[in-house]
């Protein structure tokens, strides 16, 4: 008998909280609103979603009630990628200060 | 057009520069190039989707000039933030994050054709049931962090909201979502879905509001884990490695946040999500209603203390944020500094409104991170300094935590301030603090109180020195 595909979906979901936990004890806790800002703009990868929502074109119009939601998520998750990872970027560009500053 | 094949060995790409990001952040150093392994691994998952989609048809413009929007909306927040807003600015991503998952969810519900799921009212048994998880969670993550934003933003009290059978009609609601949630894979009924989004808004709310403001660490490490789950539930529905293994990335980095987050309080996750604390402690502030007495000084005194010292151990909270004292606090260091006076800064773990908020405010006012220590690192340290300056903590620093079992916060790891030979303690009144009880630091001997705004004393001090 074939295995089913969501198997293979749920090996790599299980096996990505694993990894997912032994990364996260490894940060350090000096960067732990980086690591929220910084998580918070990878989770809008839900933009891939939105985007094949909003082009599905279908009955060949363009705005549909599918597509309209499609492209309100497309702009809800821009706002996070953009925002999650240039906050993260200004964040992190602070504590590039370090013993240099010391007497 | 590319391959399915082909789409997906990318999205695994990008899934692997994720996971790259996140370990990025194991050090300051390598942090700035895990960051950017993140922006290559998003470029690349949009790339690919708009690749795999192969419409380049009118629609495609569209979706730039919305991506555009979103983007500059997105860049004009990030560079326009001051660094004391930040866990408003996470709390109010999270909410976005929730809300497009729902979006994403509903327009796959109304057209499944376009996500190979079936047909409308036919759709394949598997996907609804990720979709509506997906769904009801991204829902929850929503108005959760509606709440924990006005909460934060100070629209909206601190307070805890509590009411009679509370726990029982979040619990019956949670169940009845459940239920909705099987009904709507057997009738694949448009009205149900529309039901169990609308359930789970309501239930976001409702599982916010009991939670106290101090509290708001573990709430926004848990809605953090909650849009991860979120995306997970719509990765499986799309099918999509990338979605899948960020989902599972941001649920178990939220979830581990919360989770050290409770400890730094001694109270376990439940305690917190059920809410009122801080409403309940009656009992114990009756008993602490004798006066007892106070030292109290000003700026004069406390440059005095400190420039006889030889260490000083700064320890920051909530307040310093508040007053937005960090600027004012790294000048008055500096001085202490050329005076050849050892500083260095003590956080607690739950210090500020967001877990390593102190960490950050820091870093914003140019103070070295190598001078920046966690509570396990530093508390041994107190018994050897001089001079202890507590500006905008409070409860991190209760003594009664070790001495007193009868008190609400026992157990809670403390910054052993009271060992230090001198402890200046700056605050605005004698007023207990979030745990609602008496701070004895208040009380000691070798403890001068300082009442005045935090900035402000920070500044007398400086120029006394």
């Amino acid at each position: 008998m074939e295995i089913d595909p969501f198997i293979f979906r749920l090996s790599i979901f299980i096996l990505s909280i694993f990894v997912g936990y032994y990364v996260v004890w490894s940060v350090t806790p000096s960067l732990h609103t980086p690591l929220m800002s910084v998580t918070n703009a990878i989770s809008s990868v839900i933009i891939v979603g939105a985007i094949i929502a909003a082009l599905a074109n279908s009955e060949g119009k363009i705005f549909n009630p599918s597509t309209l939601f499609g492209y309100l998520a497309i702009t809800l998750a821009a706002v996070n990628i953009f925002g999650g990872f240039l906050v993260t970027q200004r964040m992190l560009a602070m504590y590039k200060k370090k013993k240099k500053d010391k007497k | 057009m590319i391959s399915a094949n082909l789409s997906a060995t990318f999205y695994l790409i990008s899934g692997v520069l994720f996971i790259l990001a996140l370990r990025g952040l194991s050090s300051p150093e390598t942090s700035r190039q895990g960051n950017f392994y993140g922006i290559i691994g998003m470029v690349i998952a949009v790339t690919v989707t708009f690749l795999s989609v192969g419409n380049f048809e009118s629609g495609f413009f569209y979706v730039f000039i919305f991506l555009l929007i979103g983007g500059g909306i997105g860049a004009f927040i990030a560079f326009k933030i001051p660094m004391t807003a930040m866990p408003e600015l996470v709390a109010g991503f999270h909410s976005l994050v929730g809300l497009a998952a729902v979006f994403v969810a509903i327009s796959a519900f109304i057209n499944p054709e376009a996500f190979n799921l079936g047909f409308p009212g036919n759709i394949k048994l598997a996907s609804l049931i990720e979709m509506s998880i997906g769904a009801a969670v991204g829902a929850i993550t929503f108005s959760g962090s509606i709440i924990a934003f006005l909460k934060l933003q100070g629209i909206m009290s601190g307070a805890p909201i509590t009411f009679k059978g509370q726990h029982l009609l979040n619990a019956l609601i949670l169940i009845s979502i459940v239920i909705l949630t099987y009904f709507l894979c057997a009738t694949q009924s448009s009205n149900l879905f529309w039901v169990l989004i609308a359930v789970s808004f309501l239930i976001g709310l409702l599982l916010i509001i009991p939670i106290g403001g101090a509290d708001m660490p573990v709430v926004i490490s848990m809605l953090n884990s909650y849009s991860g789950w979120a995306a997970a539930g719509i990765g499986f529905t799309l099918e999509n490695t990338a979605l899948i293994i960020t989902g599972a990335l941001v649920g178990s980095s939220g979830a581990i946040l919360s989770y050290i987050m409770c400890k730094g309080m001694n109270r376990s996750f439940f305690n917190v999500i059920l809410g009122g604390f801080g409403a309940t402690d009656q009992s114990s502030k009756d008993k602490n209603k004798e006066q007892r007495p106070v030292k109290s000084g000003n700026a004069d005194d406390a440059a005095f203390l400190m420039k006889n010292a030889s260490s000083v151990i700064i320890v920051p909270g909530y307040g310093m944020a508040v007053a937005q004292a960090q600027h004012a606090l790294r000048e008055m260091v500096d001085t202490l500094k050329k005076n050849d006076i050892k500083v260095s800064y003590a956080i607690h773990p739950v210090a500020g409104r967001m877990p390593g908020h102190m960490n950050v405010l820091l870093a914003e006012a140019n103070v070295p991170y190598d001078e920046v220590f966690e509570l396990e690192e530093i508390n041994n340290d107190f018994a050897n300094a001089d001079v202890a300056f507590v500006i905008g903590a409070n409860d991190v620093t209760n003594p009664v935590a070790k001495t007193d079992p009868q008190s609400p916060i026992y157990g809670m790891p403390v910054l052993d301030v009271e060992k230090c030979k001198s402890v200046l303690f700056v605050k605005r009144s004698l007023s207990p603090g979030y745990a609602g009880i008496d701070n004895d630091l208040f009380y000691k001997e070798n403890t001068l109180m300082l009442f005045a705004d935090a900035k402000k004393m920070t500044e007398d001090i400086t120029k006394n020195l």
